[in-house]
């Protein structure tokens, strides 16, 4: 009873195309399990944000998505160039985005304080040149 | 109003989920940034942008929103069109401006949500 169900999905960062597919899918993986939709949206609003996130800061990565009896949680992991100043970028509308990713509706410096706010815990390891490790969870009871 | 009425004033074409144009839906917003939309939005059930590519849809999917609004003529790809169908999405185009298109649904009745969330 106690084992977690995992998805696993790699994020292309070449390709902003496809960025957003994997919190798409989870979407629809979390109501095929019967979560509770307003949980749902929470969960891949989060997500979204996260994945948006490793394709125009970073170069990609995975994610991967914990479903336990009692919580759901989120890792996402790339290896990008990590982040400076960790509280200024928790920041709302701090972004080192370009102007081209503000041209594509995103870069509005939202997602990160977004990502905390609809979770009911998130954690950032980062360092520079290695990379970024966010997990993200958010309770089911 | 239905999702039908938003067609009639804004003088839309549906490109997909025409099987939906009975929903009722309450609240809009109108936005280019989808990053406004996903810190700022709670419950409308309409987006309008003249923003093109597929992060629309997801960022409507994201929302649980049931219906995307093109305006000034822009025209969604097949691929966005087929994404919007699979996820149940009502896709219009409108030849309409942004302010205009939102003027006309506001004052028809189309609010967007006060803070306690009711419409
Ligand atoms: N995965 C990541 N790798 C490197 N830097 C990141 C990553 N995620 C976020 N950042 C940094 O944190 C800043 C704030 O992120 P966020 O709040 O999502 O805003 P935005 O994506 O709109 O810039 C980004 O501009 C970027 O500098
Ligand atoms: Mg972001």
């Amino acid at each position: 009873m106690s084992e977690a169900i995992n998805f696993h999905y790699v994020v292309d960062g070449d390709d902003f195309t496809s960025a957003g597919e994997a919190s798409v899918d989870i979407k629809r993986k979390l109501r095929q399990l019967g979560v509770d939709p307003a949980i749902i949206r929470r969960v891949s609003i989060a997500m979204y944000e996260g994945e948006v996130n490793m394709v125009i800061h970073a170069e990609g990565g995975t994610v991967d998505v914990n479903v336990y009896e009692d919580k759901i949680e989120m890792i996402l992991s790339d290896e990008g160039p990590g982040i400076a100043n960790v509280e200024l970028a928790m920041k709302a509308g701090f972004s080192t985005a370009p102007d081209y990713v503000r041209s594509l509706g995103f870069g509005a410096g939202m997602g990160l304080p977004n990502m905390k706010s609809y979770t009911d815990g998130m954690e950032i390891d980062t360092k520079i040149g290695v990379g970024t490790t966010i997990t993200m969870v958010v309770n089911l009871k | 109003m239905k999702i039908r009425d938003i067609k009639e004033l804004l003088n839309a074409e549906v490109l997909c989920c025409d099987e939906e144009l009975e929903k009722e839906v309450n609240s809009a917003c109108g936005s280019d940034m989808m990053s406004d939309v996903l810190a700022y939005v709670k419950d409308q059930a309409v987006l309008l942008t003249g923003l093109l590519n597929p992060q629309v849809i997801r960022t409507a999917e994201m929302m649980d929103m049931v219906c995307i609004v093109f305006v000034r003529s822009k025209k969604p790809t097949k691929e966005m069109v087929e994404l919007a169908k699979q996820l149940d999405i009502v896709v219009l185009a409108t030849n309409l401006r942004m302010y205009e298109a939102c003027g006309r649904l506001y004052s028809k009745g189309l609010g967007t949500l006060k803070e306690n969330g009711e419409a």
